[in-house]
């Protein structure tokens, strides 16, 4: 939030939603340092809140969220046609199978698995904004290889 | 054949030659002069002469009255004997007849006749003993007593019996002379010659009597023997047929006009019956019996005879042999059929013994009392058993007999029930009491009635068993019961102590699911609490590390990167960690899909790029064109993969790496190998490399990084998809890392 606003029009505008703040103030700094804007959220109420008023071109959330969890708000994003084409990646540092499945279930278009460091999450972001339809989460699911590999 | 008559010459004094004219005989006139020739001294010549001239006589006269006139004239004129009597005895007769007399007259010789069962009579002897005798004239009545009565008188008289010559000859005549001269030569010439006479003529008698007499026997005789039902024959010693009778002519003989059959049958029965008295047989003496099987002619039907036949000896016959033929046909018939009967009585007998024996002994074999009492309640058998109870044993003592009888009288009473009730059976209880032991003794009875084809009662049939060891089965079986009982009930306990274990258990295998299922929600909580601080430790340590917050001095960049390299170990340990909870706790389950191994090697490939362009190492695919796709986890082989592939590009420093895929149709598995020209693993050590937390090099400062949980993961992913890890290795050579797995994996 220290980082100056750029223009909407350069600046493509993400919404971090992430309980742990110092998680989401690493991620907002490397974000803002890469040129993006970020708006931040807290909890889940607080995302679909930001995500009505700010617009995002997209949104990182966190699953394990006080007040509304992440599933719950990202269910609730894509059931309103303010911000149901707006593209979710999910953020999460469960790796227990099945995670994924129930993250896709309410409607995120790509899956991260935490820890996930800062300048891989800005490639997973640019990789979805670039592609022709902002909603494809095929490749963003790559992400979560860090989970996998040794 | 004794001479049947004797005859009694009495030659009388010539003073009675009157008498003598009375006579029957002619007159013989030359007799006189014979005599005086004779008398004066012996005119040989004339006295052959009237020799001859009485053999003429007696040729010419056949009558024996005829031939003893002559014969008495003949003595008085030739002999000068004139008073004569002859008597003869007819056979048979004991008494001497007068045949002819001469110079005696009168009534006193028609009734005259000597007894010869008169032994008192001195002319018995002479007669008998053929001895002459003479009778001078008595001088007193003792004198008169010691003569015979004769028609003589006081004359004396000679007494000569007549008869042929030869020793053992009887006399058959006598001849009274009445004179006292003795008698000459002359004389005894004339008796000799007058009882051959006598004696020819009385044969002659007696052979045309015989005849007569023997023809009518003969007819009798044939009536006789024609009335017999027996064919009797007569043969001769060569077989020939003499006498048969009528039924022996209907069995051999037949005439010209009969039947050709009955000829035939005829020609056989004399061929059977020749063969029957053959030579042999007649050469035995006396009767013989034997058996002839004979062809009746008139229907052709066997016969069987039995033959009798018997020698007969004639001197003037010649041999014989008379059969008589016994028809036996139905007399061996019935014989065969008796023999027959017998015989099957014999068997039934047999039958019946065999029956009756194997009766006893299955009675005898039976444990149990069984006795037989017949419709009057008398017991008609029983067996060994039953005798042990109802007999008294020998040395008994009192009381042993009194149980017997106690015994005894309890059947009695219960076979008197039996008797008087319709029931067919019965079975009851009787208290007796064991003669030995005198111990109580109650038996079961079961008695049945065995009824004759009439339905009369012939018999009550009663088994007796002993109830002591059922009774003592059943307080066994009781006690059995019991125990058992006793034994369910403790069963019952314990299963249901069992079952309340199992509750137990089950209990703490859900507490233990729960628990486990707690161990893994707890690990998943702790990965996501070790991840997220982690998460901004490496984000910033990174962002310090590209200079985002402004340039750092290359020693702080130095430690920097310590810093990051030891949080990306850390997090990988946490996930490996995490990879084991999870297959451990069955929470890694089988995702079967179908997939394409060349795709999958160059995802693998894909993801390590970054390591692999810092490791400047050769790649090589080698995965055969026609390898078809695979249906398995596809996940865990590329995670199998991936760590393979990763150790190897750890390991190795130069050379290359080369991933290959096989199919081996004989088992249709797949093998998946990664091999490197690496440092390789010392033969020893090969196996250990699969262990949790190994790596060949433990010192703190080691050369290569890694959990060490990698291969001990593979291993275990590699069980789950029905396959396994091995590995070929040469020290300083290089390794070769092979996943096996079937082509169609199974869940």
């Amino acid at each position: 939030m220290t980082a100056p606003r750029p223009e909407k029009s350069d600046r493509p505008r993400v919404l971090l939603v992430d309980d742990y703040p110092d998680a989401r103030e690493m991620y907002t700094e490397y974000l803002e340092f890469s040129g993006f804007e970020v708006i931040g959220a807290g909890n889940g109420v607080e995302a679909l809140q930001r995500a009505v008023d700010a617009s995002p071109d997209i949104i990182l959330m966190d699953l394990s969220l006080p007040v509304m969890d992440g599933w719950e708000a990202t269910r609730r994003l894509k059931a309103d046609n303010r911000t149901a084409a707006i593209p979710v990646v999910a953020l999460t540092g469960h790796a227990l199978a099945g995670i994924s499945e129930g993250a896709k279930k309410a409607g995120c278009d790509a899956f991260v698995t935490k820890p996930c460091l800062p300048e891989d999450l800005v490639r997973e972001i640019r990789k979805i904004l670039d592609a022709p339809d902002a909603s494809t989460n095929k490749k963003a699911r790559r992400s979560g290889r860090y989970a996998k590999s040794s | 054949m004794p001479v049947p008559a004797a005859a009694l010459v009495a030659v009388a004094e010539p003073r009675r030659a009157a008498a003598r004219r009375n006579g029957t005989a002619a007159p013989y006139t030359g007799v006189p002069r014979v005599r005086v020739a004779v008398e004066e001294g012996g005119d040989e010549t004339d006295l052959l002469a009237a020799r001859l001239r009485l053999l003429e006589g007696f040729v010419a006269r056949a009558e024996l009255s005829d031939c003893t006139q002559l014969a008495l004239q003949w003595l008085a004129e030739v002999l000068g004997l004139t008073q004569a009597i002859c008597l003869v005895r007819p056979e048979a007769e004991q008494v001497l007849y007068v045949i002819g007399s001469y110079g005696i007259g009168g009534s006193a010789i028609a009734s005259y006749t000597i007894s010869l069962e008169d032994w008192n009579n001195p002319l018995v002897p002479a007669f008998i003993h053929r001895k002459e005798i003479f009778f001078p004239t008595p001088h007193s009545a003792a004198d008169r007593r010691r003569r015979p009565a004769t028609p003589f008188e006081d004359l004396p008289f000679h007494a000569v019996p007549l008869g042929v010559a030869g020793f053992g000859e009887d006399a058959f005549g006598l001849l009274l002379v009445g004179d006292t001269r003795p008698l000459d030569a002359d004389f005894h010439w004339f008796t000799s010659v007058l009882g051959q006479r006598i004696d020819q003529i009385l044969r002659q008698q007696a052979l045309t009597e015989g005849d007569r007499r023997q023809g009518r026997e003969r007819s009798l005789l044939y009536s006789i023997i024609n009335a017999v039902t027996d064919p009797i024959l007569l043969t001769d010693t060569e077989g020939r047929l003499l006498i048969a009778n009528a039924r022996a002519l209907t069995l051999f003989t037949a005439s010209e006009e009969e039947s050709e059959g009955r000829r035939g049958a005829v020609r056989m029965n004399n061929m059977l019956l020749s063969s029957a008295l053959s030579s042999k047989a007649i050469e035995e003496t006396g009767a013989t019996r034997r058996e002839l099987l004979l062809v009746n002619p008139v229907d052709g039907s066997d016969l069987v005879f039995e033959l009798l036949s018997t020698v007969t000896e004639d001197p003037r016959q010649g041999s014989g042999v008379v059969s008589i033929l016994r028809n036996v046909t139905d007399l061996r018939r019935a014989s065969e059929e008796i023999e027959e009967n017998y015989r099957k009585m014999r068997i039934a007998e047999v039958q019946a013994r065999a029956e009756s024996d194997r009766l006893n002994l299955i009675i005898d074999s039976v444990a149990d009392p069984i006795v037989v009492t017949d419709a009057g309640g008398a017991t008609s058998l029983m067996n060994e058993p039953a005798e042990r109870l109802f007999t008294i044993p020998q040395l008994a003592s009192e009381i042993e007999q009194r149980w017997v009888q106690a015994n005894d009288a309890h059947f009695s009473s219960f076979i008197a029930g039996m008797l008087v009730s319709a029931d067919q059976r019965r079975v009851g209880e009787i208290g007796l009491v064991d003669p030995k032991t005198g111990e109580a003794m109650p038996v079961e009875a079961i008695a049945g009635k065995i009824l004759s084809e009439h339905g009369e009662l012939t018999a009550v049939v009663t088994i007796l068993h002993d109830r002591r060891e059922a009774i003592e089965k059943a307080r066994l079986y009781e006690q059995l019961k019991q125990a058992s009982d006793e034994l369910e009930r403790k069963i019952q306990a314990a299963t249901a102590d069992i079952a309340q274990q199992n509750e137990l258990l089950r209990r703490q295998a859900i507490e233990l699911e729960q628990a486990s299922a707690l161990k893994s929600q707890f690990l998943a909580n702790m990965s996501h609490e070790f991840r997220t601080p982690l998460n901004a430790m490496l984000g910033y340590t990174s962002m310090l590390l590209q200079g985002v917050a402004g340039s750092v001095e290359p020693p702080v960049k130095r430690q920097l990167a310590r810093i990051e390299s030891n949080g990306r170990h850390l997090l990988t340990i946490i996930n490996e960690i995490l990879d084991i909870s999870r297959i451990e706790a069955g929470r890694m389950p089988l995702q079967l899909s179908t997939f394409r191994i060349p795709e999958l090697m160059g995802e693998v490939k894909a993801e390590l790029e970054p390591i692999i362009m810092r490791s400047k190492l050769a790649i090589t695919l080698d995965v055969p064109k026609d390898l078809k796709p695979i249906t398995s986890d596809r996940q865990k082989v590329k995670q199998i993969l991936l760590n393979l592939l990763s150790n190897a590009l750890k390991f190795t420093h130069h050379g290359g790496v080369t991933i290959a895929a096989r199919f081996a149709p004989r088992d249709r598995r797949l093998s998946l190998s990664v091999t490197d020209t690496g440092i390789g693993i010392a033969p020893a050590d090969q196996e250990r490399v699969f262990e949790d937390f190994r790596q060949l090099d433990n010192s703190p400062t080691r050369a290569y990084g890694g959990t060490g949980l990698g291969l001990s993961i593979c291993r275990r992913l590699a069980q789950m998809l029905d396959g396994e890890i091995t590995v070929q290795s040469q020290v300083g050579r290089g390794s070769t890392f092979t996943l096996t797995l079937p082509t169609k994996g199974r869940k």
